[in-house]
């Protein structure tokens, strides 16, 4: 039926319940209904890559999935990069992930549009690719779009990150 | 919100969905993994009545070895699985090194074999993949099932055999020929666009190391895998030497495929890729089986 269904999703963490139109994308239900902006809407076809965030921990596009599909499934959006604190209350906006940090570094991000999808790209794969050459680097972030920077800096900040990780400054 | 509205089922019994498809056929959409459907929604190119979403069924995601010594893959297995999937590097490596062309992770995170099989783009390499490897399919309907050769099943443009109240739910693939090298190759303007030309090649060699069979089939030069069946015989009872190879390319390329242009790759470019690739799939593929 096209009408609302019930829908609980884990968003970073946190259990939502709300009611949806199955056509709702779970891109829109992020940034609509849950008010987590940081998931961005590029060309909302799968080609940008800029509203991709994690679904059961694997990286996709939160375009081509419908809200009502993640019924019972955990997603991780940019806001989730950081853990809330163990106490409860809002992450700290100082801190960021090693890979934000790095992007800060390397000037990774001009308008920073594309840069929640980047991010929630490569966390991922640096988890799979602690080590990786700047070849891999290139061909991971091949299936997202940077219409400012530029990928050079990007891809040297993915390859600060991971040489940070390996060898942690005291 | 993107797509126009439509009425949404998600089944969580094979039986449920293909009782869902006998009563709505045509009007249904089936959504696999979404990532060919869900973007031709939101441009509202396609409007069903009625989404049978197959993402709740049991049963359909696996990966086994079969009694014959090939595979069996569940039509619903996503294609992150297959690309991590020793049983798929083992037992059918050409498709494995096929899967890493199909777009980009966060898409092969989502897409099945089964739905990507059923879309049947022209441009897709698994049923290019799945025609050089002689796969079959399994096509289960209310009350019934049926098997279907991939060389059958591809009809043409985003085209096949599948009928409206029809799933695919299995793909076998037979054990590779002994002494079989393989190949793929794709040629494409970034990686994980969509080929400009792409060749499954696998070549199976005698103990003298004459060929005794190639096959060649190739992704975005028709409107359905195109199988270059003179070429391969031409190769059949030949020591696949570099003349041997550039012959069967010849052929491949000039008589065994009419490929169309399009802004990036003229008709004649599109040919000499596809020239190029054959020779170097065919020389990979000979080195692999030898």
């Amino acid at each position: 039926m096209s009408g609302a269904r019930a829908v609980a999703v884990t968003v970073n963490g946190r259990r939502h319940e709300r009611q949806v139109e199955p056509r709702l994308l779970l891109s829109d239900f992020l940034r609509q209904d849950l008010g987590l902006t940081g998931t961005h809407v590029g060309c909302e076809h799968g080609v940008c890559g800029a509203c991709t965030v994690l679904y059961d921990g694997e990286p996709v596009r939160s375009c081509l999935l419908l809200a009502v599909q993640a019924d019972g499934h955990a997603v991780t959006t940019v806001e989730g990069l950081v853990p809330e604190p163990a106490g409860g209350g809002s992450p700290d906006p100082d801190r960021l992930h090693p890979l934000q940090e790095a992007f800060w570094e390397c000037h990774a991000l001009q308008c920073g549009f594309c840069t929640p999808g980047f991010l929630m790209t490569l966390v991922p794969f640096l988890e799979e690719h602690p080590e990786p050459s700047e070849d891999e680097v290139r061909h991971a972030l091949s299936g997202n779009l940077c219409r400012c920077t530029g990928y050079q800096h990007i891809v040297d900040a993915v390859l600060l990150a991971a040489r940070k990780a390996r060898s942690p400054l005291p | 919100m993107k797509p126009a509205p439509f009425a949404y089922e998600a089944p969580d019994s094979l039986g449920a969905a293909l009782d869902l498809l006998a009563r709505h056929g045509g009007d249904a959409k089936v959504l696999a993994g979404g990532q060919s459907l869900i973007p031709v929604m939101n441009f509202r190119l396609a409007q069903p009545a009625l989404l049978v979403d197959l993402n709740r069924l049991p049963g359909l995601d696996f990966v086994r070895r079969t009694p014959a010594g090939g595979l069996a893959i569940g039509a619903m297995t996503r294609q992150r699985r297959l690309e991590r999937e020793p049983l798929i590097r083992e037992a059918a490596p050409l498709l494995a090194e096929a899967i890493p062309y199909i777009a980009h992770p966060q898409i092969r995170t989502r897409g099945t074999i089964g739905g990507s099989l059923a879309h049947a783009d022209p441009a897709a390499e698994l049923p290019a993949v799945a025609v050089a490897l002689r796969a079959r399919f399994r096509l289960q309907r209310e009350g019934g099932e049926r098997w279907v050769d991939a060389a059958s099943f591809f009809a043409g443009l985003f085209t096949t055999e599948l009928a409206a109240e029809e799933l695919i739910v299995e793909v076998e693939l037979p054990p590779p020929p002994p002494r079989a090298g393989w190949a793929f190759l794709e040629v494409a303007r970034r990686h994980g666009d969509y080929a400009q030309v792409g060749v499954a090649a696998l070549v199976a060699l005698e103990a003298d190391g004459r060929c005794r069979e190639a096959r060649l089939v190739y992704l975005s030069v028709g409107d359905a895998p195109v199988v270059a069946e003179r070429a391969a015989a031409q190769l059949a009872g030949e020591v696949p030497t570099e003349e041997a190879i550039a012959a069967a390319a010849d052929t491949a390329a000039r008589e065994e495929m009419d490929p169309t242009g399009d802004l990036h790759a003229s008709a004649r470019f599109k040919r000499h890729l596809a020239r190029v690739l054959t020779v170097r799939a065919l020389r990979l593929a000979t080195a692999r089986a030898a």
